[in-house]
């Protein structure tokens, strides 16, 4: 069966980015980039899939700009078997990725479509729900075990109260959680191997799908800041503070 | 029109998350009406009617919606809340999981955990862990829309008297079907309503050392969480994970003990009232947001804390 694995290229999650003093946006300039966490764990899964016998062929997709395709070699790298960018310069929402990604579903008809659950730029976990809903496909969300037999997949999964299990009949959207599995790192002979692997190019247009969005950001302010607060010395005076100071206790 | 609440229960009354996504769409305006859909909830719906501020409960009592499969309730309230201004549920992994379906279902945009209402189609949510705080206006004819239950008050459980109407709409779409599920059993209070938390990290070292943190919560009435690390490791279940890719809390009283403070844990607890670190390492980025920090060994501090509160 075939896997298509939607990545996302974000800053790295080890970059505490900063807000642009116009209020415009966040400053992305010269940051470090990488493929989603959360996506790397799809990858992974994909390819376990394809280890165990499951599955035959693994297309990474990503919908993004000319340096997206820098996190489809990694995930050729990883495994995957071709990819596919979707080339715009726009700052596509969920929902019209999620059509973008409907459109490649109905042209490559895959069986699983694995997903991160969130983007950690974004943070909307919308897309690979909103891909169900227009493939008409079930969903197995925030995912920490994933077994494909019969026709089915089985997802267990990470909710508020513990672990949920459902079955879902295939073709299925699955998007991953943290404890789904620990991804590998690329070598690098399958580094240069990714190099030869297919990247094909289209444009939103070629899939018919327009990037225009009812969501307007009016303007990306930071946080409010904590103010410094002070050490105790002691846990005995720990205890005073936050009874008498704070009164938290 | 009129806004459309998304209910949480367990089949006899409404979980705390839903008073606060009833407070964000008073600040929105509009008749609110509370969808409860389940089996065998007629008693949830019944304590909806009773929630200060809103006007009608819809019970849509069937069996298609007892596990509340993300399939069968968006296509559920993408139905009900057609011709809504508003459609709105807790940003809980319920919320998270069947609420993109229904902006999907509806060829809307949706917005993810707002902390603020700005206007009826402006509002403030927080991307990048909560990095950034970005102010977004929607045109969406109906705005779907998931709620961060920290950024806003909890509603009166009490003083409403709605009426209930029986939703007859069976949707079941055959596609998905329940399991089972494992649920973590605990006496102490919900992680995300409890006025005080508890959190253990690696520093912990393993399960059996979080007895420590549960001893002191327990006297304090406190909810115990965790960081991914220490959750990673196996010391606690993911349900106790505190973070941006977990649970999000505010409570008055937030303890991190043994947590180094990483952007990702900083995201799920900064907002709390009061920050309390213990960790031995004086330079761990945690303490640049903890009112009170102690620079001590966790396995001499938090039994000296048991003994003390
Ligand atoms: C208020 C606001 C401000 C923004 N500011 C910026 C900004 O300053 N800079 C910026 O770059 N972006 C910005 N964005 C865009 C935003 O970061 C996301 O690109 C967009 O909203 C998609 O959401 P998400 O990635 O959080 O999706 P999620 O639904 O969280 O993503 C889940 C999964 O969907 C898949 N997926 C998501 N996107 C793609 C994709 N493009 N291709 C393939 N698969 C994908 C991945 O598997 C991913 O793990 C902003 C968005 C908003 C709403
Ligand atoms: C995609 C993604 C999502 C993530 N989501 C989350 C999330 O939701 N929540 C989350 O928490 N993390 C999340 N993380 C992980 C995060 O980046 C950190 O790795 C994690 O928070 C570290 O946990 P920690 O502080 O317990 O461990 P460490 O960073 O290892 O810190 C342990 C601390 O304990 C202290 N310590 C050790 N022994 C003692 C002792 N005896 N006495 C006192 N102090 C002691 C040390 O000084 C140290 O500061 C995410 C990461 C990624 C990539």
């Amino acid at each position: 069966m075939k896997v298509l694995v939607p990545i996302k290229r974000v800053v790295d999650y080890n970059v505490k980015v900063r807000v642009k003093a116009d209020n415009s946006g966040v400053d992305l300039a010269n940051v470090k980039m990488a493929m989603n966490p959360f996506c790397e764990i799809a990858v992974e899964e994909a390819v376990r899939l394809k280890e165990k016998g499951v599955v035959t062929e693994i297309i990474a997709v990503t919908i993004g700009n000319k340096a997206a395709q820098e996190q489809l070699r990694t995930a050729m790298a990883l495994g995957a078997d071709r990819s596919i960018l979707v080339e715009t310069e726009e700052d596509a929402q969920p929902l019209a990725i999620a059509k973008a990604l409907k459109a490649l579903v109905d042209k490559e008809s895959p069986d699983l479509v694995i997903l991160g659950k969130q983007a950690i730029d974004g943070d909307n976990s919308q897309t690979g729900q909103m891909l169900a809903a227009l493939a008409g496909m079930p969903q197995g969300t925030f995912a920490s075990e994933v077994n494909v037999a019969d026709g089915k997949v089985k997802v267990t999964r990470e909710i508020d109260g513990g672990l949920q299990t459902v079955e879902l009949s295939l073709p299925a959207v699955v998007t991953t959680d943290l404890r789904l599995n620990e991804p590998r790192y690329a070598s690098l002979p399958n580094i240069m191997k990714a190099k030869k692997k297919p990247l094909e190019v289209i444009s939103a247009a070629d899939l018919g799908v327009s990037f225009a969005s009812s969501t307007k950001t009016l303007k990306v302010e930071p946080p409010a800041e904590r103010s410094a607060g002070i050490k105790v010395a002691s846990v005995a005076e720990l205890v005073e503070k936050l009874k008498n100071e704070a009164k938290v206790i | 029109m009129g806004i459309l609440v998304y209910a949480e229960h367990d089949n006899n009354s409404i979980k705390g998350a839903t008073l606060n996504v009833i407070t964000a769409a008073k600040a929105i305006g509009g008749d609110i009406t509370v969808l409860v859909a389940g089996s065998g909830c007629g008693a949830a719906a019944e304590a909806a009617a009773k929630i200060d501020g809103v006007s009608k409960v819809l019970c849509a009592d069937n069996a298609a919606y007892e596990h509340q499969l993300a399939e069968n309730v968006a296509a559920l309230v993408a139905e009900a809340g057609k011709g809504s201004s508003h459609i709105l549920a807790a940003a809980t992994t319920t919320g998270k999981n069947f609420m993109p379906r229904v902006a999907a279902l509806l060829d809307v945009e949706q917005i993810s955990e707002i902390v603020a209402v700005e206007s009826a189609d402006t509002f403030k949510r927080p991307i990048y862990a909560g990095n950034a705080i970005a102010t977004v206006q929607n045109s969406d004819s109906t705005k779907v829309i998931t709620v961060r239950t920290t950024g806003f008050d909890a509603a009166a459980a009490e003083g409403g008297s709605a009426s209930v109407e029986a939703l007859d709409v069976a949707k079941d779409e055959g596609k998905s079907a329940f399991v089972g599920e494992e649920l973590a059993k605990s006496d102490r209070p919900e992680l995300t309503a409890a006025k005080i938390v508890i959190s253990g990290g690696r520093g912990m070292q393993n399960g059996d050392n979080f007895e420590m943190l549960y001893k002191v919560a327990d006297k304090l009435g406190a909810a115990v969480g965790a960081s991914r690390a220490a959750v990673d490791a196996g010391f606690v279940p993911n349900d106790m994970q505190v973070g941006q890719t977990g649970k999000i809390v505010a409570p008055d009283l937030y303890v991190a003990v043994g947590i180094s403070g990483a952007i990702q844990h900083l995201a799920g607890m900064k907002d709390s009232k009061v920050i309390v670190a213990i960790n031995k390492d004086e330079e761990a980025p945690i303490f640049q947001v903890a009112d009170y920090g102690l620079v001590a060994d966790l396995f001499d501090a938090v039994p000296e804390l048991d003994s003390l509160v």
